[in-house]
């Protein structure tokens, strides 16, 4: 038990002693969506970040009351192959900018506690790597966005421009 | 300036060789091309890969086979559902591309080929391929079939192993294969290529064919 609580112990020590702020509360978090995908499949999460903090921070994983897991993934195309993998972390430079996007690195959503709809705002706590936490509100787009943090095209409106 | 002229002397004989290599390579270029209009900017593979031809099931539950899809300039790719980042991006995108194709779009489908057929029933399929484009269709069908269908265009995929829970990765080739009217096979995309070079070459395979 004492293992499995000795990360908040340590926040706890850390926010007691002043001494840090966390990592959480350097990161700003920008448009941010979710790629909703039809029935039960699992959905991307993608956001970008900003570090105003003088040391890294590393991005872990997820948690939302809307989906029963939460998994940070890393997608590549190396040698032409197409494949997903689990990691422990997304680092996010002191003074520097990193974002989970389409292709890269994403938080896959899985189990949906109830019907998520395409317009929906859904929030996801970003977990780093030293237990803090920074709850944001993610936009839920279509299926075939390509970039969510634009807004939607007008319906009717020509994109042959794009 | 004397050891430059003895320079060129020395290599002549090569020099001519290499020239004679040119002109066979250029002869050999323009046979393969012969009878196409040059300027494709996606990789050219007509002549060196089997035309479409498959046996699976379709997403309304129909065997469905190549012949089938003759008549129309395929767009045919591997993925599978549970995969929610690079095959819905790679699906997003040619969604875009058949909206910028115009008209000419119903003259082209997709074929999306689930390499995890275990999981991808052809309702799963019907719902996920709808959500991106109504011009793409979902093939899934027995382990064998679609290996037969990937091996043919030497498409790799590998399953990682079963964790327990019916979660597992799918490592699978990010090619898509253009073919034209007639199920021949003509063109290879990757990632790599701009959008704007597969709107160019498929509206330049459907223009030349029909």
């Amino acid at each position: 038990m004492m293992i499995r609580t000795l990360p908040l112990w340590l926040a706890g020590l850390l926010l007691v002693g002043g001494a840090h702020a966390t990592q959480a509360e350097h990161i700003h978090a920008s448009k941010a969506w979710i790629r909703l995908l039809p029935g039960n499949l699992p959905a991307g999460a993608f956001v970008a970040l900003e570090n105003s903090g003088d040391q890294p921070a590393s991005l872990h994983s997820g948690q939302s009351p809307a989906y029963g897991e939460v998994m940070l993934h890393k997608s590549s195309t190396e040698g032409g192959m197409g494949r997903m993998q689990m990691v422990d972390n997304m680092p996010v430079p002191a003074h520097g900018k990193a974002a989970l996007s389409p292709g890269g690195y994403h938080l896959m959503l899985m189990n949906a506690q109830h019907p998520v709809k395409v317009g929906d705002t859904v929030t996801i706590g970003l977990q780093f790597s030293d237990g803090s936490v920074l709850n944001t509100d993610f936009i839920v787009r279509p299926a075939n966005t390509i970039d969510g943090s634009e807004p939607p095209p007008t319906p009717g409106t020509d994109q042959s421009g794009h | 300036m004397n050891s430059a002229d003895f320079r060129i002397k020395l290599y002549r004989p090569a020099r001519m060789l290499l020239l004679l290599a040119l002109l066979a390579a250029a002869v050999l270029i323009s046979a393969c091309h012969r009878d196409e209009p040059m300027g494709w900017r996606l990789t050219n593979v007509t002549g060196h890969m089997p035309d479409l031809d498959f046996k699976l099931i379709d997403d309304q539950g129909k065997t469905v086979t190549g012949k089938d899809f003759r008549g129309k300039a395929v767009l045919l790719f591997f993925g599978y559902t549970h995969c929610p980042d690079v095959c819905p991006l790679t699906l997003a995108q040619l969604h875009v591309v058949m909206q910028r194709l115009g008209p000419q779009a119903d003259q082209a489908r997709i074929l999306f080929v689930s390499v995890d057929p275990a999981r991808d029933t052809p309702d799963i399929m019907h719902a996920y391929v709808n959500a991106f484009d109504p011009r793409a269709v979902g093939l899934t069908g027995s382990a064998g079939d679609v290996e037969a269908l990937a091996k043919r265009y030497r498409s790799a995929f590998t399953r990682e192993p079963n964790k327990g829970d019916n979660n597992y990765d799918v490592s699978h080739s990010s090619a898509i294969y253009l073919f034209d009217q007639d199920g021949k096979a003509r063109l290879l995309s990757t990632p790599a290529n701009p959008q704007d070079d597969l709107v160019h070459d498929l509206s330049l395979l459907i223009g030349t064919s029909s």
